[in-house]
């Protein structure tokens, strides 16, 4: 037993004011989202690892990918989830106006790569591999764009994390916020690693 | 309870009771499944018969057990002990973990063995020549091909009695599955590939077919009878139907497979050669590979049962091989 | 422009069928009605301040509750009419184009709008309440789970009068549900029905996760967890790691119907049978996620009712979380028949039958638990007792379908849906009107009658086995399910004995629903909060509990907390050692859930239709509700004053804490 009942008083009221730490179940809550968005990228790459082999004799990934274009996405996604880290870095010694610059940073890399992915999906589409050319094609185009779907959601939740620590500054609440949006977006970054080897690099290589 | 609740009660258990008897007296021993016609089926049954004396050992006592307690320590009999506190065991606990563990293991060894012996796909040991019949499933009627014969039929089969049958399954409509219950256990029928599903009749008979996964509106309408012949009977149907006045060419197979509602039984003279192949490699585009086959999940079976298919269209088979 | 318009009419709403007319009207005399009487009575603004705004676990429970009731009568009109037009041969009460829907309809609906719902309600009223909790770790989110499932829900019975229902067996198997078979918009019903409830399903995992594990009161370590919330554990964990898998899924479903991708065609090198595996690795565990928690409701009567504590404790915590682990692995199992091979069938043939172990070692657990204890039976007993021959048969028959070369005679047959609907009627159906029973009291303050609640039991029981057993016994014969007419004449008697047990049912339905309404007028008080006698934490609280739940949050000590507390009471030892009462921190109601899920009904309807005019602006309204939420989070709380909690306490408990 955690406490003695000496102690369960103290321990009691603690309790009796209503104070599970907010940021606490938050954390937690935050982390069993990041578990399900696991199974559901997992399940996209499983789906993709099936249908790989399937492009029903049309174009191949081999044929169009461009791997240059992936290696400037990689390097401005790594880059940006480690200026988050930075971003947290100033947070914790309560530097707001350097921790708004590096997620400001943060949000212009991650807007890059969304470009760069939207101008690899235009390019794609151009050489006729679309959503309906191949079993492959949609695996492809499904898995990397809701890397990228999800991406654009970091961004827009990003800013409107910005304005309300402009407007509140800093407190355990938007500390929390701007926590979880930092595991967020090492999360995405890590999936990305993966979709650099799987979905990129086995077909290229 | 008051004594008119309890007469109700007790009513209600006799009506069940009586029905229960009915229904098993009705019909025992004319169950499909239970009344085997051939050497699959008689496995099967023989499995059904194991599984269920097997499960028996644990429920019957369980469900005596749960009689007994129920009924000795409602709260009215004050004569029963009233333990409270008592509430864990390791020796009867030990128990009822080790029992059904027990149980399990023997179940798991005998469906093992089963479950390779009766692979679908597995050729019946027989002195005879097994005869083959390529079915495929159609919006909603079962067309069925006798490539050795050259002939073909809707929602009707005859097989020779004591010959092994190579059904091969395919479909050209939503998945389906092909069952005959006196012969032995179903298969699907996959658009875009072929399955390998060995039956035989030990007499002659009709049997009840059926397509058991659903497949649309008319569904309902897939049935079809498995006649059961001699030798001689056999071959003189093979001939009735070479002098059938219809035969299916590619065009009507086209009319063919459009939905209808119901179709009654029929035969054609004859089919263009290929027909079950190309049906089969319908969605194949040249060069691409035997999709379905690539996938993890059916490796095994795909290996040498359904070579010939994809030799007889596909230029480059081998790599839908190199998946598993 | 009127021919438009007829024309337009004419294939948006469902048309040519009586039944569906009458559907129609009576849809429409009900709104009214309701429309009627909350402005008659001046209730509509009870009804957003007091529901539709509200984030008190104990009321959501009630409005799911509620919901679900409503769809098990939607669910069980579709059972009753399908077994009318199964009792004689070549029947034509129903066109088989419309049986196909029906029997869709009825699982879609028994499973995601009634088993689910059933259950979320009472994780929602009783699991804050057994752990000593003021409400569940998020208030909002939980809220917003409800109001999605409503909005899957209400989307997805639409098709029944807009549109068309699907037609393509509740888990939709591909090419049949797929464009090129299935053009209409049904599936698309299906789809998004199914998508918004399922993100909501998935969200109320979480949260009771992170409540179970953060907001258990001092003292109560997992080992002494009350195993209904055990269950809810389990349970929510299975749902974390089983709906990511399903909203994937239908994801990719609606690519195929929506963009024309190939992920399960036929062309285009599709694979119909990812879908298969896919669907099932969500569908074995969502069985599972189904009937834990009946099994936890089970291990708190029996415990309460046998007047003992509950036997091998750390066993049958240990069977649970082996049961949620190994559902992962069976999901073949679903179709032995696809000609995987022989291993792969004997892998999953074999962790099929080890589930039946811990299913086994469970039910051995209950029935020591009443051994040597002092049985009584009201209705959640009786369920309870009912419950097990109906479990341990349908589980036997499990096993029997488990055996891979034998599962090819009984795939696809009645015999099938004999076993599916024992385990889930016997176990999950007949678990939650155990628990219903059990914690009404809790719920309203009042009891259930019990004299008609005997009757809808014995009702219930006895049309269960009159409606199952000959079906076991019809497949065997070879009948196989999903058809909507057939001509063996072997079948009849058989399938009239089937439809006889169906009504039975349904008058059971009936007498539950005269049980509820009754009781409402006429019933006993619980003015104790402890009617039963119970054991754990939510019969310390009065009934119905506060908006609070607990003045002040006890100090627990051992798994039954309430009865060692009530046996320390009886022999004169010291109480609880309560501290004073303090301000207590509650959410603020929020209408932005139902705003939110008002936006994703929009959304699903557009893209049901293909209208993007609509989906868009849906879409949008999504959003904009996110960023509402997050900039007004932080003034969403507020403080109970202690004078308040004082006087509310005073006038529930009569002065005595």
């Amino acid at each position: 037993m955690a406490q003695s009942p000496a102690h369960g008083t103290d321990h009691h009221d603690h309790h009796a004011a209503g104070h599970h730490d907010p940021q606490d179940l938050k954390l937690l809550g935050f982390w069993m989202f990041l578990v399900t968005d696991v199974i559901m990228f997992g399940t996209l790459f499983a789906t993709f690892m099936v249908l790989r082999g399937n492009t029903d004799g049309s174009i191949t990934g081999a044929e169009v990918l461009e791997m240059n274009g992936i290696i400037i996405s990689t390097f401005l996604l790594l880059t940006s989830s480690f200026t988050s880290g930075v971003a947290v870095l100033a947070m914790n010694q309560n530097k707001v106006k350097q921790m708004i610059i590096w997620l400001v940073i943060t949000g212009l890399l991650g807007a890059a790569f969304l470009g760069l992915e939207v101008t690899e999906f235009i390019h794609l589409v151009h050489e006729g591999a679309t959503l309906q050319t191949s079993a492959y094609w949609s695996a492809f185009f499904t898995l990397v764009g809701t890397h990228g779907v999800h991406v654009a959601v970091g961004l827009f939740w990003m800013i409107a994390i910005i304005i309300q620590i402009v407007r509140r500054g800093l407190n355990s609440d938007t500390r929390g916020k701007v926590t979880v949006f930092s595991l967020y977006w090492h999360f995405l970054d890590a999936v990305w690693i993966f979709l650099l080897s799987i979905v990129y690099l086995m077909e290229v290589m | 309870m008051g004594k008119k609740r309890r007469s109700l009660v007790r009513a209600a258990f006799s009506a069940v009771t009586l029905v229960m008897t009915m229904l098993l007296l009705s019909g025992c021993g004319n169950y499909m499944v239970l009344d085997p016609k051939g050497p699959i089926a008689a496995k099967q049954l023989d499995l059904i018969i194991i599984t269920t004396l097997l499960c028996a050992v644990i429920i019957v006592p369980v469900l005596i057990i749960t009689f007994v307690i129920v009924w000795r320590y409602r709260a009215s009999n004050k004569k029963a002990d009233y333990k409270p506190e008592w509430a864990h065991s390791n020796l009867l606990e030990t128990i009822w973990w080790g029992i059904p563990i027990v149980i399990v293991i023997i179940l798991a060894i005998v469906t093992v063995r089963y479950t390779h012996e009766l692979e679908p796909s597995k050729a019946l040991a027989s002195d005879k020549d097994e005869v083959v019949i390529q079915a495929v499933s159609l919006n909603w009627k079962w067309l069925f091909l006798y490539p050795e014969e050259g002939i073909a039929t809707i929602n009707t089969i005859t097989i020779p009695e004591d010959r092994p049958i190579r059904f091969e399954l395919t479909s050209d409509s939503p998945m389906n599955s092909f069952w005959v219950p006196e012969l032995g256990g179903q298969l699907y029928a996959m658009s875009g590939m072929s399955m390998a599903l060995y039956l035989q009749a030990d007499e002659p008979g009709t049997y009840f077919g059926t397509g058991a996964n659903f497949t649309g509106e008319h569904f309902a309408n897939m049935t079809f009878d498995v006649n059961a012949t001699s030798e001689e009977e056999y071959a003189q149907w093979i001939e009735e139907a070479k002098s059938s006045s219809e035969t299916l060419t590619a065009e009507s197979y086209e009319e063919l497979s459009k939905p209808t509602e119901k179709e009654e039984p029929r035969l054609y003279a004859s089919f263009p050669n290929g027909m079950y192949e190309s049906i089969v490699t319908k969605y194949l585009h040249d060069g691409a590979e035997l999709h379905q086959h690539g996938s993890a999940e059916t490796g095994d079976l795909k290996g040498p049962e359904t070579v010939d298919v994809q030799d007889a269209d596909s230029e480059d088979h081998s790599s839908s091989h190199s998946g598993h | 422009m009127l021919d438009n318009i007829k024309e337009f009419a004419s294939e948006f709403f469902v048309t040519g069928d009586p039944l569906i007319y009458g559907a129609d009207a009576s849809i429409v005399l009900a709104t009214i009605g309701i429309v009627f009487v909350l402005t008659y009575f001046k209730k509509w603004g009870w009804l957003w301040r007091n529901w539709i705004t509200t984030v008190d676990h104990k009321k959501i429970g009630i409005m799911y509750i509620l919901a679900a009731m409503l769809m098990l009568f939607r669910g069980g009109v579709d059972a009753v009419m399908m077994r009318t037009q199964l009792a004689f041969p070549d029947l034509n009460f129903l066109e088989p184009e419309h049986y196909n829907q029906i029997f869709t309809t009825h699982g879609v609906v028994m499973i995601f709008f009634m088993a689910m719902p059933l259950m979320f309600g009472l994780f929602n009223i009783i699991v804050p309440l057994q752990i000593g909790a003021r409400d569940v770790a998020f208030p909002f989110l939980n809220s917003l789970s409800f109001w999605l499932f409503f909005a899957g829900a209400m989307l997805f019975n639409l098709s029944f009068v807009i549109g068309g229902s699907p037609d393509a067996g509740w888990l939709a198997y591909p090419p049949l549900s797929g464009a090129e078979f299935n053009p209409g918009v049904g599936q698309n019903f299906y789809i998004w029905g199914i998508q918004i409830s399922g993100i909501g399903s998935l969200a109320s995992g979480i949260n009771f996760l992170v409540t179970i594990l953060k907001m258990r009161a001092p003292g109560m370590t997992m080992m002494k967890l009350p195993m209904f919330t055990w269950s809810v554990f389990a349970a929510s964990t299975t749902i974390i790691f089983a709906f990511p898998i399903l909203t994937i899924t239908l994801l990719l479903l609606f690519l195929d119907r929506f963009f024309g991708a190939h992920f399960f065609t036929l062309d285009g090198g599709g694979n119909p049978m990812m879908y298969i595996n896919l669907i099932w690795m969500w569908g074995h565990p969502e069985v599972y996620i189904v009937v834990l928690p009946a099994f936890g409701v089970f291990s708190e009567t029996v415990a309460t009712f046998a007047r003992k504590r509950l036997f091998g404790y750390a066993s049958m915590v240990f069977a649970m979380v082996i049961i949620s682990i190994i559902s992962f692995f069976t999901w073949a199992h679903h179709f032995f028949t696809m000609g995987s091979g022989a291993n792969v069938n004997s892998f999953f043939a074999i962790s099929t039958m080890i589930i039946a172990i811990p299913t086994g070692v469970k039910i051995f657990n209950w029935l020591f638990t009443m051994y040597k204890g002092r049985i009584t039976f009201p209705t959640p007993m009786m369920w309870t007792i009912a419950f097990i021959p109906a479990f341990v048969v349908g589980g036997m028959t499990g096993v029997m379908l488990s055996v891979a070369p034998a599962d090819f005679q009984f795939h696809n047959s009645y015999f099938l849906i004999a076993h599916f609907h024992q385990v889930l009627i016997g176990g999950t159906v007949f678990g939650y009107f155990a628990g219903l029973y059990y914690w009404w009291p809790k719920m309203f303050g009042f009891k259930l009658n019990e004299y008609l609640g005997k009757w809808a039991f014995w009702f219930w029981n006895i049309g269960f086995y009159v409606c199952f057993m000959p079906q076991y016994l019809v497949g065997l014969d070879g009948m196989t399910r999903r058809i909507s007419v057939f001509s063996n004449p072997d079948w009849i008697g058989l399938n009239i004995v089937s439809t006889i047990g169906a009504y039975l049912m349904g008058i059971a339905f009936l007498f539950q629903v005269a049980q509820i309404g009754y009781s409402i007028f006429r019933h006993e008080k619980d003015t104790t909060g402890d009617i039963w006698d119970g054991r754990t934490l939510e019969w310390s609280t009065p009934s119905p509990a506060p908006e609070y739940n607990f003045a002040v949050i006890p100090q627990v000590h051992s798994r039954d907390e309430w009865w060692e507390e009530k046996e320390r009471r009886r022999r004169g030892e010291k109480p609880w050692q309560l501290g004073p009462i303090e301000p207590i921190h509650m959410p603020k109601n929020s209408a932005i859930p139902a705003i939110m899920s008002a936006c994703w009904f929009v959304l699903g309807f557009g893209l049901v239709f293909h209208w993007l005019w609509m989906a868009i602006p849906g879409l949008i309204g999504v959003f904009i509700c996110m960023f509402a939420r997050s900039f007004s989070a932080h003034k969403a709380e507020y403080y109970i004053p202690v004078e308040e909690i004082e006087r509310t306490e005073a006038k529930l408990r009569g002065g005595s804490v």
